[in-house]
């Protein structure tokens, strides 16, 4: 019961800081929002850019073509980055561990390559976007079935520079 | 900055003298004791490897070390069974007398070996005798002589000896791995450039892991390796050389390469370059640096692999669900598909003698390994389950080495061989989890 008691305490501190980084985002523009660890992301920087308009692209097996998930994931990118010119980015290609190392590599780099012209196609520069592939060698999520295979057919927009620090 | 493409002088100084000390090798398979290799399942035929005898104490445990790694390579190849030196009535401990052979054919011992070990200014020097049991013949006598670190080495020279002898196909265990040493959480994985013995002995990592490293392949010379490195951030394909432990960039293109392979003759690299949506295959000659361009389609064309003449390249072509075998002549000309079974067929490997293409073969979320003639018939699976990849020939075109990756979290791959028959799967110990195999020439 004790224990119970010290965890209620804990609970209530916890929602305290919440209630207080809700109150914080009126000020702030409305691309931030709270990021889920109490406190609401800086404008502009990469724990936003990642929480709030969403780094990853998901793709269909074998497939390099984006889906309509994929493509307002895209035009949410392509929006911040307009915002936020000076970012530099890269793109990560990834597949499943479902195919043949070699294969995979030229997959994953088909999908980074979708991406980053989805991306000219809403004007970011091409000079702002670099693209690397890594096939099957990094894994996001590591169970053996379709649910973490379809996690890991994807591309990660990666900022190599730009963004504010939080 | 040009490539040496003569061997280092000092990889002459480690290479073997072998003299051919007796030279008594046919009439052995006239007198009908011999191995047969293509029936498919065979029968191993017994056969007693005795400790060599010293004339030291040095040497006497070196000649019993040697013994045991003929008899580790002759079983694991599937073709002979060493009996137990527990079984062994007679004890050899005269290499010139010849031995009882009552007594080995009592533990029905179809062949024996019997050798012997010494120093000779500072080298270990090995000889040995294999006997036909029943005949009391001779069928081989060889001497090999190497530094006494190297003593491993004697030991697999041997062994080809025997192999050779009993089933007229070259050896294949004087050779080396060249592979990827896998560490740390699947999702971060280090990968380290690693190489062994054939037979799991004697491993060093060549790379340091701080970069990823795939698909290392050997030169014909064994003394250099091409493989995909992703540098710090622009994945190329790169040579090293074992000696001099030089690691060197082949050329410095705009995007991504990879894939690479030797040519048979060693003066060209062919690999994969990205551009875009599509891989093309390319050439360099590595003296002149020239590129040509093989193939130009906007499909994913990867793995090439020339044929052992140097004449065609088999490769894979893929995109939007289909991912097939195809071959065309040295210069691009004339591709045709030969895989037209169902299912994605990707990493073909010619064959050594040129007879087969060996491939992974990915269908109803399984992977398997198979063999198929160059013109895309006979097609044969000689293992499948949930991962197999990435098919090496052995040198004598007999045994296929992978990789076998383990579902799980904290599963990885591990390196099998399989004789080209489909039978005799065997784990290759590695210290670490161990991914992409590629097998040396003999190195003799």
């Amino acid at each position: 019961m004790l224990r119970m008691s010290a965890g209620f305490k804990a609970l209530a501190l916890c929602f305290c800081f919440l209630a207080l980084a809700a109150c914080s985002k009126k000020s702030t523009p409305d691309l931030e929002a709270e990021n889920g660890l109490g406190r609401a992301a800086v404008a502009g920087s990469e724990q936003q850019f990642k929480t709030e308009v969403g780094d990853t692209v998901f793709y269909l097996v074998d497939q390099s073509t984006l889906t309509p998930e994929g493509q307002e994931t895209l035009r949410r990118q392509a929006a911040w980055l307009r915002q936020y010119s000076h970012v530099m980015i890269q793109v990560e290609g990834h597949a499943d561990e479902r195919g043949t190392r070699e294969y995979n590599i030229s997959l994953s780099a088909r999908r980074a390559t979708t991406t980053r012209n989805f991306l000219i196609a809403q004007g970011i520069e091409a000079s702002r976007i670099s693209t690397i592939a890594y096939g099957k060698e990094r894994p996001a999520a590591l169970c053996d079935a379709e649910q973490c295979w379809s996690q890991n057919r994807r591309t990660v927009t990666v900022i190599t520079s730009g963004a504010k620090t939080s | 900055m040009t490539l040496k493409r003569v061997p280092d002088p000092r990889f002459l100084t480690a290479a073997l003298a072998a003299l051919i000390w007796l030279a008594l090798l046919s009439p052995a398979r006239s007198q009908g004791l011999e191995v047969d290799i293509n029936k498919g399942q065979i029968d191993p035929l017994p056969i007693a490897i005795t400790a060599f005898v010293g004339t030291s104490q040095d040497s006497a445990q070196a000649g019993a070390d040697i013994a045991g790694v003929i008899a580790n390579n002759l079983g694991r190849s599937g073709y002979f069974r060493p009996l137990p030196p527990e079984s062994f009535i007679e004890q050899i401990s005269n290499f010139d007398q010849e031995p009882r052979f009552g007594d080995w054919r009592q533990i029905q011992a179809k062949a024996l070996v019997t050798g012997q070990a010494m120093m000779e200014g500072g080298r270990l020097k090995a000889q040995f005798i294999l006997w036909d049991v029943g005949s009391q013949q001779k069928l081989a006598g060889f001497e090999f002589a190497t530094s006494p670190s190297n003593w491993r080495r004697l030991a697999h020279l041997i062994s080809d000896k025997i192999y050779e002898t009993m089933t007229g196909v070259p050896g294949y265990f004087d050779t080396r791995i060249v592979f990827v040493s896998e560490s740390g959480p699947k999702d971060k994985r280090i990968k380290k450039l690693a190489i062994m013995d054939q037979d799991g002995f004697n491993v060093r990592t060549l790379t340091d892991g701080r970069q990823l490293v795939l698909t290392p392949r050997f030169s014909p010379n064994s003394l250099e390796i091409t493989y995909m490195d992703f540098g710090t951030g622009a994945p190329r394909v790169y040579l090293y050389n074992i000696e001099t432990k030089q690691r060197e960039i082949v050329g410095e293109f705009p995007n991504m390469s990879f894939s690479p392979r030797f040519s048979p003759d060693g003066q060209r690299v062919i690999m994969s370059m990205q551009e875009g949506g599509a891989a093309n295959i390319f050439v360099m000659d590595l003296r002149s640096r020239r590129m040509q361009q093989l193939t130009n389609s906007d499909a994913i064309n990867t793995a090439p692999s020339y044929s052992p003449d140097g004449s065609q390249i088999a490769f894979e072509v893929g995109g939007d669900n289909s991912q097939q075998i195809y071959v065309m002549n040295a210069d691009g000309s004339n591709p045709r598909r030969i895989s037209s079974g169902s299912g994605r067929y990707a990493t073909p490997v010619w064959s050594p003698d040129g007879k087969y293409i060996a491939f992974t073969k990915q269908g109803g979320g399984r992977f398997a390994i198979g063999v198929m003639n160059p013109d895309g018939n006979g097609e044969r699976i000689l293992t499948e389950g949930f991962h197999n990849e990435g098919p090496t020939w052995a040198p004598n075109s007999r045994v296929i080495m992978f990789f076998r990756d383990e579902p799980g979290e904290s599963g990885g791959p591990r390196l099998y061989s399989v004789d080209v028959s489909g039978y005799n799967e065997q784990l290759v110990k590695t210290p670490s989890f161990a991914s992409d195999p590629a097998w040396s020439p003999l190195l003799n």
